[in-house]
């Protein structure tokens, strides 16, 4: 356990602490280098790409973009929820939204 | 008496080097690595920066601020409820669980499910279950959740699989009859990970990880190749990590192509075009470490291959950086020192996309 959590600690994003999490999606759903990966990101959300990795910054702009965050604040989106926001946010397509948008239809 | 600083051997120990032998060291391991793949070496300016990593003196260092990367994971929720073979921890948790923790507790990136056993053969059986875990885990989870596995294609040989083993049949000098059970091998792990990953992504799988391909040697890559190549045609929007087993794809065929290209003894920035022309969206290259050598030697021949990689690839590369590859010592508890050092040079010299 201490080896991954170490590389998040020395070099990662921290996922939905910040802006990990799309950072990633853009890197896998657009094949994106990380220098572009992060300037749509940053663009998308109106930050600086430094930002991106910015708990302060992220948590507060998570929040108020309903895209999820690590606590359960009562009534904000989650799951599911809080990736149908992302895939608004980002112009992206996600398998488990389309499948649910499907379930519903 | 000149200054020593605390480092590590390939295999974790603590030792104690000057600065005059750790640039020695990183000249060689990274000559070691320029004169197997025929790339060019880290320059003086890059070794300097790695050695000023390694001669930091906090025990865990970091990249700069603003130069992080996503952090992929492989063996999924193993390493918490599985147990000592996976390098697993044995808490008792549900695989919804584990994936929660990584990304609420401990800030992954991404995320993956996997198999007890981690290869992709043994889930046809329990493929319903492995559906349901990722239907369960998809309504709960933001960050992308891949499936994952290893391709392992060894599983395919008597006794485990219904090919003769080929080592036997070379051993016999049958060589015909140990190429045509590697071939029928790759077909048939071609043939399971698509009908596997057909199933997971119906139930909203964000998309596959090929964890360890090659591991069987060029048979495995090449079914594996094909593999990500079907997958690609048939789901357009699938993520697909294809992440390497080790430096160097073993020759155990020899004769097997994709694109035209001899898979056997290809290293790390040959293997990354190969990926990317197959359509994974992200390479995972790696770079073997020699238990024998210094952390400084085995450094800077990972840093070496992998920007070679890195500059070579159309695609993200996310370096593999687990035990005993990548820089890191090969112990099931690798030193955070020397992991997170591995982790800020790879980033920061060898240009990584991600880890």
């Amino acid at each position: 356990m201490g080896m991954p959590i170490s590389h998040i600690m020395a070099s990662g994003m921290t996922g939905i602490r910040a802006a990990g999490d799309l950072v990633a999606r853009m890197e896998f759903s657009k094949k994106m280098r990380i220098g572009e990966a992060k300037e749509y990101v940053a663009k998308k959300l109106g930050v600086e790409s430094m930002d991106l990795s910015d708990e302060h910054v992220m948590r507060e702009l998570r929040e108020e973009l309903d895209i999820g965050v690590i606590t359960s604040v009562a009534g904000a989106a989650k799951g599911i929820a809080a990736k149908m926001n992302i895939e608004k946010l980002l112009d992206t397509k996600i398998n488990s939204c389309d499948l649910f948008r499907k379930q519903i239809a | 008496m000149a200054t020593e600083y605390a480092l590590r051997m390939g295999d974790g120990k603590r030792i104690f080097l000057s600065k005059e032998k750790i640039l020695e060291e990183l000249e060689a391991g990274s000559a070691d690595a320029a004169d197997l793949g025929e790339i060019p070496t880290l320059s003086g300016n890059e070794i300097d920066k790695v050695a000023e990593i390694l001669m930091m003196p906090g025990k865990t260092v970091s990249v700069e601020q603003g130069m992080e990367v996503p952090v992929t994971h492989d063996i999924g929720t193993l390493r918490i409820d599985g147990d000592q073979g996976n390098s697993g921890v044995g808490i008792p948790s549900s695989r919804l669980v584990g994936c929660m923790m990584h990304e609420r507790a401990f800030g992954a990136d991404t995320m993956e499910l996997g198999h007890i056993d981690y290869s992709y053969k043994p889930v046809k059986p329990v493929i319903s279950n492995e559906c349901q875990a990722m239907e369960v885990c998809q309504q709960n989870m933001i960050v992308p959740l891949f499936y994952g596995a290893m391709p392992n294609m060894g599983l395919y040989y008597t006794p485990d699989g219904p090919f003769e083993n080929p080592g036997d049949l070379m051993k016999a000098f049958k060589i015909q009859e140990a190429w045509d059970s590697m071939e029928h091998s790759a077909e048939h792990l071609t043939r399971d990970t698509i009908w596997i990953m057909q199933k997971l992504m119906a139930s909203g799988s964000d998309g596959v990880n090929f964890d360890t391909i090659g591991a069987a040697g060029d048979g495995d890559f090449f079914g594996s190749l094909h593999a990500i190549e079907a997958l690609r045609k048939e789901f357009p929007n699938i993520y697909i990590e294809a992440g390497m087993a080790g430096e160097c794809v073993l020759g155990m065929h020899g004769e097997l192509k994709y694109d035209g290209t001899t898979l056997a003894g290809l290293w790390p920035h040959q293997q990354a075009p190969l990926a990317a022309k197959a359509g994974a969206s992200v390479f995972g290259p790696v770079c073997n470490t020699n238990t024998s050598k210094t952390s400084p030697w085995n450094l800077g021949r990972a840093v070496t291959f992998m920007k070679a990689a890195v500059k070579a690839s159309t695609i993200p590369c996310h370096v593999d950086m687990g035990m005993g590859v990548g820089g890191i010592p090969m112990l099931e508890t690798p030193p955070i020192d020397a992991v997170t050092r591995a982790s800020k040079a790879m980033v920061e010299i060898a240009g990584v996309d991600g880890i």
